[in-house]
C-alpha cells in the first residue's frame, strides 16, 4: 500500500520524513512494545503505536521500520521529528486509535505481519 | 576496524547512538541489509540492558573481514540467575522502563536469537558481560 493511501484512509498528518520518496508498504504491526517490534524480520512494514518515545524512533531504525504512525492523536516531540529526520524516518499522527486505524488498513488491503 | 562506546546508566534518551554508529558503519561496509539487522537488533537490545539495569558500562564492536564481534560489559547488580534471565518473559525491570515499551523479557532470548555466537558472564554485585559475534 502506498503512503499516501496509508494517510488517506488514516486522515493522518506528515510530521517528519521524506514522503517524495516512493514507499510502498506490505504489512503492518501494531504495538506499544518495542521488545515485541525488535523481534520481527520483517521487512516494509507500517508500524501503529501509542507509544510516543524518542526510544521509538531508535527502535523502528534499528528494526528497518519505514513508517510509523501515532494513534489516537499522540504527538511527536520535537527530539523524536529531529531523530526521524536524520535517520529517514516517516511520522505519522493520526486522530484515529490503533484499532480503527488498523481496521481501516485491513480492510483496504494492508496484510497484517502475523 | 574497532569502535568503543560508553553507556550511561538510566539515559533512555542516548540509549541506541551506539547501535546507530554501527549501524552506519556497517551499512558503509555494504553488509548485507539482513545480517546488520540481525547484529544492530542484538546490539541495541544489549545497550537497553545496560541503561535499564546497570551503572553504567562499555561497548566495544570489533569488525574483520569475517564478521564483527561485540562486547558489552557494565557494572551493576549482576545477573542472579542466568538461565532465568534467558527465559522468554522472564524481567527484573522497573516500571519506569516498562514505560519505555521495555522490560517485557525479552532481550536477552531475542539477542541470542539475532546472534551466531552468545555468551553471557555474570557476578552478582560485580557486573555482566555479553560477548557476541555475527559472520557476514
Amino acid at each position: 500500500m502506498r503512503l499516501s493511501e496509508i494517510i488517506d484512509l488514516t486522515n493522518a498528518k506528515v510530521v517528519a520524513g521524506n514522503t517524495e520518496k516512493d514507499h510502498n508498504l506490505q504489512r503492518a504491526f501494531s504495538s506499544d512494545l518495542m521488545s515485541d517490534v525488535l523481534t520481527l524480520d520483517t521487512e516494509h512494514i507500517l508500524l501503529i503505536t501509542g507509544l510516543a518515545n524518542l526510544q521509538l524512533v531508535r527502535t523502528a531504525e534499528m528494526a528497518d521500520i519505514e513508517v510509523v504512525l501515532l494513534a489516537r492523536n499522540k504527538s511527536a516531540t520535537p527530539e523524536m521529528i529531529e531523530l526521524a529526520n536524520e535517520t529517514g524516518l516517516v511520522l505519522l499522527e493520526t486522530p484515529y486509535s490503533i484499532y480503527r486505524s488498523g481496521g481501516m488498513l485491513f480492510k483496504n488491503g494492508l496484510a497484517p505481519v502475523y | 576496524m574497532k569502535l568503543e562506546f560508553d553507556i550511561a546508566s538510566g539515559d533512555f534518551s542516548k540509549a541506541g547512538r551506539a547501535s546507530s554508529r554501527i549501524k552506519k558503519m556497517l551499512k558503509q561496509l555494504q553488509v548485507d541489509t539482513k545480517v546488520i539487522k540481525r547484529i544492530v537488533v542484538a546490539i541495541y537490545e544489549a545497550e537497553v540492558n545496560v541503561v535499564a539495569h546497570s551503572v553504567g558500562g562499555k561497548m566495544i564492536a570489533e569488525i574483520d573481514g569475517t564478521g564483527i564481534t561485540v562486547v558489552v560489559q557494565d557494572s551493576g547488580p549482576g545477573i542472579e540467575d542466568i538461565q532465568k534471565a534467558m527465559q522468554e518473559g522472564f524481567s527484573t525491570a522497573t516500571k519506569a522502563v516498562r514505560n519505555m515499551g521495555f522490560g517485557a523479557g525479552m532481550g536477552l532470548p531475542n539477542i541470542n536469537r539475532n546472534t551466531d555466537d552468545f555468551t553471557i558472564e555474570s557476578e552478582v554485585g560485580e557486573g555482566t558481560k555479553l560477548t557476541f559475534r555475527n559472520n557476514f
